[in-house]
């Protein structure tokens, strides 16, 4: 088969199961629409496999177009595939998630009344965020970019009766184009100054010679083409992958159903900015400043979202804000350079976040739909698979040595360690503290459900979560393992949480695996080389770590959680006691929903209805319209005696009225 | 190949809707309708060779029809398109078609005669787009305002006398100025009506502007620009749907292609010069009337608003000026947003009417949760909310995108100022979507709606092909207007001062 072919087919294969559940789903039925849907993506979970693999055994990288979408000026703008190394590594991520959440859905949602819609969601959102990885130009990603924004709107919103899930889809919406408007911007920046072309090749291509170019955004002040085009552009990456301080909307997402929070809202989509920051890694090199702009924000995230994650209650939220600081992280790693890392970062996370939503999302099946982990504890014995496979992720997400989450997250630190650019001081400590932190909040969680007291026996179970029923299983409060089809891929998702890291880390870090994919300027940014040159194997990497602070840093997180929430659960009430300010900061989120709700929210409500009320409706309609009416109507009354009476008498002096006024008021215009 | 096919896209619809009036009274209504379809159906089938048989790759009007009218004052029946007009007259042909489908079974009082009114507009509508003569042009465009009248004043709501009379005089109060334009540049050109003349002519830079502002007062109001707009909210709440549809997919364009055929080549020099007034008030139309719009409760005045903001983009795209170089991306995307409003907002005031049948109020807060009781119809919505807030794959973002791409490459603040539509246009359009669609079910009036029939979804499934086609396809349509643009562009650059 042509290659070409075999891109598009994978392309469209989930897109063709989501009409047909979509549209169809109606007539063909449940079992029907989540086979065809799941048909669909496995195709291209195989097909993305079968890529990666030709890749890796040297066939050439591919970039072509696939029709011509626009012309202007007589150059092509074409919908078209770039399939190289990074591109393959996503498609097969994304497949292979969005593969084992296909299959986990069957099991979570089988008694929800939407389930066809549900299924033909989660595939377009496939659809769409393969043609984001798989783009070869600027148009096209900007696409696949809202149209992933669109699934997370549609899915975000999917129980649309619950008031609270369509204000999060709503805020997600439009917090997302905030971002999109930089990204917008950016992209016009790129076919403005790069030589006229959206083509990622062209692009690339024209970057170095426009290294030193400057452009006045202010009059009289020059800026760096490269720094403010970057910038621009990582305003989306800012949006999309919710970076301080558009991070707002992801942990109301939350409010979709699990199976979305694990696809879209940790494993991928939130995942674009990341990708589209490395794949546009020739023009990012160009500019410290926009680095250093990254590396800050990403700093930022990394902490202070970690510490947010601390005082969840919701199970869900927990694994959201975790998500936030491990985002975080790897914009981090893109601030010093370690684009490699990054999108390594990225790939272990998907598996092991996936498996901790999912597994969160057994965990509210076996709980009967409930997400406070406060009724939780001991659930170990009931769900042992669940609870094995929550084990897994949760010491691959804190870094335990030779987990998939060690290796990654290891490296970022060491390549902050070994960045010299502005803000790498403060990346530093936010990174390594940030570790601990990240122990502390997930065993808090993993204690607080799976073990100690059975907190579930002694609650009324009052059904706050009203659009599921009590799950069908009669004697409700007594937590059950959940069916095969969400335990299998627990344990499928398990299985690379644990060891992908240890073998992977050689050949994407330190072989020529993004080799000629992504650009780094070894000269103004050694930290690969760097790392490189420290790194003897993933053995001695893991060997090696037990002495260094991180590992001291995660165990000491571990063990604090233990102590607060096993031994001794009287000191975090102290804490909560002593600390109250800091314990509502955080609980308000920084307040930060709060301002953007009370500024923004309002204050366009408030500007719009100033602008209506006195614009609109009281100078131009009152004064300027109705006014000039009166005026002219006033006139003829005392000329009334000349005149007919007949009504187009009145209409002729209203035209020459208005047309007096609003030439007076041209002619004082144009004459400034 | 049939000749003189611009007479046929004309006077098609004029005679079968003097055919639907001699139907009858409303005893026939039956017939009035399926003769108004077949009418409608028959002036979109003779249009379409326009699109299809256009030579993309020619410059200069196309099907050109040339007669002497009155050959005392050297007035012509002169017809031709170009790759601009061809896309409008199509456009409008294919708008009929849905505008007597939309009023199917709404409308029951005086079928034939609000049958007739729409048919007859439409020949006189693309009449105007086809002129060639500026007092043809000048008659189609005085007379296409008398249907709406009527379709306003005798369809329309409770306020409708005032809402009609507002039109009238608003959207009457320029043109007479446009004449007397006329009229001297019919002087200018030795005696001559002929449009293309007019673009010959060498004009003073004074005259150009005192021209420019005769123009200006017709066409503004009719896009409508800021601050001569407030007629167009209280004629969609007043029109009927089929009212509302052609008003804002159709007759909002005669304004903007005015400025095209007329303003920009005749007054190039003139429109240098006033351009930063024009995007300034391009801009106020995007970011102002986008705030406005944000806070109605009544939908059709949002999605009023709406189309306003949105016009702001093509007269935006217009006058973005580099030195003496119109903005080639810029002003095809005025155009590609000309046509995309035209499905766009048709299909936003389609769903209005079909809520407004089954509930009989436009107010948002009567609404909620329809999407439990019309789950079919709020997938349609939702498309057409997602292509009204410019997303990709919607022929609602390819305009808005390239004029933006035009835009930074012209002044940076001001595709800045644009841009914000991104969160404005999602922001009025989904609140709204997410009050009246989502949601539990507000009330007992909505709980008794039923999903669409057979004939709306019809309607709804044609315009969403269209609103997708010319979002995955738009060079389709861009491929036919880019020798006329450059054409126009490299004619403005080009200075008319002696």
């Amino acid at each position: 088969m042509e290659m070409k072919s075999l891109y598009l087919l994978i392309a469209l294969a989930p897109l063709a199961g989501s009409a047909i559940a979509g549209l169809l789903g109606w007539a063909i039925g449940r079992v029907a629409a989540h086979l065809v849907t799941i048909g669909g993506v496995a195709v291209s979970a195989v097909g993305a496999v079968y890529v990666l693999n030709g890749l890796l055994n040297g066939a050439p990288t591919f970039d072509g177009p696939v029709y011509t979408w626009l012309t202007v000026g007589g150059i092509d703008y074409s919908v078209g595939f770039l399939i190289d190394n990074l591109t393959a590594m996503m498609m097969v991520v994304v497949t292979s998630v969005s593969l084992m959440v296909h299959i986990y859905t069957i099991g979570y949602m089988h008694e929800d009344p939407g389930y066809q819609r549900f299924f033909s969601y989660i595939s377009l959102f496939t659809f769409s965020m393969l043609m984001l990885v798989m783009s070869n130009n600027f148009i096209q990603l900007f696409f696949g970019w809202e149209a992933v924004g669109l699934v997370s709107y549609l899915l975000i919103g999917f129980w649309f009766k619950k008031p609270t899930a369509i204000f999060a889809n709503l805020k997600a919406f439009l917090v997302n184009r905030v971002g999109d408007f930089g990204f917008l911007l950016g992209i016009g920046m790129v076919l403005a100054y790069f030589g006229g072309s959206l083509h990622y090749a062209d692009v690339f291509a024209a970057a170095p010679g426009l290294a030193t170019k400057t452009v006045q955004i202010f009059p009289g002040v020059e800026w760096s083409l490269m720094t403010v085009t970057c910038i621009l552009l990582f305003i989306g990456a800012m949006g999309k992958s919710a970076q301080f301080p558009l991070h707002v909307w992801l942990p109301d997402s939350m409010e979709g159903p699990t199976p979305i929070s694990a696809l879209i809202h940790a494993a991928t989509m939130v995942t674009a900015g990341i990708f589209m920051v490395s794949r546009m890694s020739p023009l990012f090199e160009l500019s410290d400043t926009a680095l250093s702009f990254i590396l800050v924000i990403g700093s930022i995230t990394a902490l202070f979202m970690g510490f947010l994650g601390i005082i969840q209650n919701d199970i869900k939220r927990v694994v959201a804000y975790s998500t936030l600081s491990q985002l975080g992280y790897m914009t981090v790693a893109l601030g010093v350079s370690a684009y490699p890392v990054a999108v390594f970062h990225l790939m272990t996370h998907a598996f092991f976040k996936a498996l901790l939503f999912l597994g969160a999302g057994s965990v509210i099946m076996g709980m009967h739909h409930e997400q406070d982990m406060r009724r939780m504890g001991g659930l170990w014995k009931y769900m042992p698979v669940t609870w094995f496979t929550s084990l897994l992720g949760s010491l691959a997400l804190i870094g335990t040595p030779f987990f998939a989450g060690f290796y990654s997250k290891d490296s970022i630190i060491e390549a902050v360690a070994a960045s010299h650019i502005p803000g790498s001081s403060f990346a530093y400590f936010a990174v390594v503290a940030g570790v601990f932190i990240t122990a502390f909040y997930s065993f808090r969680m993993y204690f607080l459900v799976f073990h100690g007291e059975e907190r579930f026996r002694h609650v009324h179970h009052d059904d706050h979560h009203g659009h599921h029923d009590d799950h069908g299983h009669g004697h409700a409060h007594v937590p059950h393992e959940s069916p095969w089809v969400v335990t299998l891929p627990l344990v499928l998702l398990a299985i690379p949480s644990v060891i992908i890291g240890f073998i992977a880390i050689e050949p994407m870090l330190f072989g020529d695996f993004f080799k000629n994919v992504i650009f780094i300027n070894h000269e103004a940014h050694p930290v690969m080389e760097e790392l490189a040159h420290e790194f003897h194997g993933a053995v001695g990497m893991g060997v090696h770590s037990l002495s260094t602070l991180p590992f001291w840093l995660a165990l000491g997180g571990v063990a604090t959680a233990w102590l607060f929430y096993m031994k001794a659960p009287q000191i975090p009430a102290m804490f909560k006691a002593k600390l109250g300010a800091i314990h509502t900061l955080l609980e308000n989120k920084y307040y930060l929903d709060d301002i953007y709700f009370g500024v923004f929210a309002k204050g366009s409500r408030g500007l719009g209805t100033l602008l209506w009320k006195v614009g609109d409706q009281l100078l131009i309609d009152g004064l300027l319209v109705n006014g000039s009416a009166k005026v002219v109507g006033a006139f003829s009354a005392v000329v009334r005696k000349l005149q007919t009476g007949f009504i187009y008498s009145y209409a002729t002096a209203m035209i020459i009225g208005v047309l007096g006024l609003m030439t007076i008021w041209f002619s004082g215009l144009i004459a400034h | 190949m049939v000749e003189n096919l611009l007479s046929l896209a004309i006077w098609t619809p004029i005679v079968a809707g003097l055919l639907v009036l001699a139907t009858g009274g409303d005893k026939n209504a039956g017939l009035a309708r399926w003769v108004a379809l077949l009418g409608s159906l028959a002036g979109f089938v003779v249009s379409i060779p326009l699109f299809t048989g256009f030579q993309s790759l020619n410059g200069g009007m196309q099907f050109v029809e040339k007669a002497p009218w009155i050959a005392s004052l050297n007035i012509h029946y002169y017809l031709g398109v170009d790759g601009i007009s061809m896309l409008f007259v199509v456009l409008n042909s294919f708008t009929t078609v849905m505008v007597v489908l939309a009023g199917w079974q709404v409308i029951q009082q005086r079928v034939a005669q609000y049958m007739a009114a729409f048919l007859i507009m439409s020949g006189l509508i693309n009449g105007a787009f086809a002129a060639l003569d500026a007092i043809l042009f000048y008659v189609f465009f005085e007379a296409m305002l008398i249907p709406m009248y009527l379709i306003i004043g005798v369809w329309g709501g409770p306020r409708r006398v005032y809402a009609s009379i507002k039109f009238f005089l608003y959207t009457l109060l320029g043109s007479l100025l446009m004449l007397v334009a006329f009229i001297y540049l019919y002087q200018k050109a030795g005696q001559s009506f002929e449009i293309l003349k007019f673009h010959a002519l060498a004009i003073p830079l004074s005259v150009q502007i005192t021209l420019f502002v005769a123009f200006f007062l017709s066409f503004a109001v009719k896009v409508p620009m800021w601050p001569v707009h407030t007629w167009l909210p209280d004629a969609h709440v007043e029109a009927p749907t089929g009212g509302s549809m052609v008003l804002a997919a159709i007759t909002l364009k005669i304004g903007a292609y005015g400025f095209l055929r007329f303003a920009l080549p005749i007054l190039p020099d003139a429109s240098r010069e006033l351009a930063p007034l024009m995007v300034g008030l391009s801009l106020v139309a995007v970011v102002y009337i986008g705030l406005v719009a944000l806070v109605q409760t009544d939908m059709k005045k949002l999605v009023a608003y709406s189309s306003i903001s949105h016009m702001g983009f093509v007269t935006l795209g217009m006058f973005l000026f580099t030195g003496n170089q119109l903005n080639q991306w810029a002003v095809e995307g005025a155009l590609v947003q000309m046509v995309s409003h035209g499905f766009v907002s048709a299909a936003m005031f389609m769903c209005i009417g079909v809520m407004y049948d089954r509930l009989h109020t436009r107010n948002i807060a009567d609404y909620g949760g329809v999407a439990n009781k019309m789950p079919i119809f709020a997938a349609f919505m939702m498309l057409f909310a997602m292509a009204n807030s410019g997303l990709p794959a919607t022929s609602g973002f390819v305009g808005e995108f390239m004029v933006i791409m035009g835009a930074v490459q012209v002044n940076f603040w001001v595709a800045a100022a644009a841009a914000t539509t991104l969160i404005f246009g999602a922001a009025y359009t989904l609140w709204m979507y997410k009050r009246v669609i989502f949601g539990d079910v507000g009330n007992s009036h909505v709980a008794e709606m039923e999903d669409v029939n057979k004939r709306e979804f019809l309607v709804l499934a044609i315009l969403a092909v269209a609103v997708l086609g010319m979002g995955l396809l738009p060079d389709l349509f861009v491929s036919k207007m880019h020798l006329s643009v450059n054409d126009l562009i490299a004619h403005v650059a080009h200075s008319k001062l002696q």
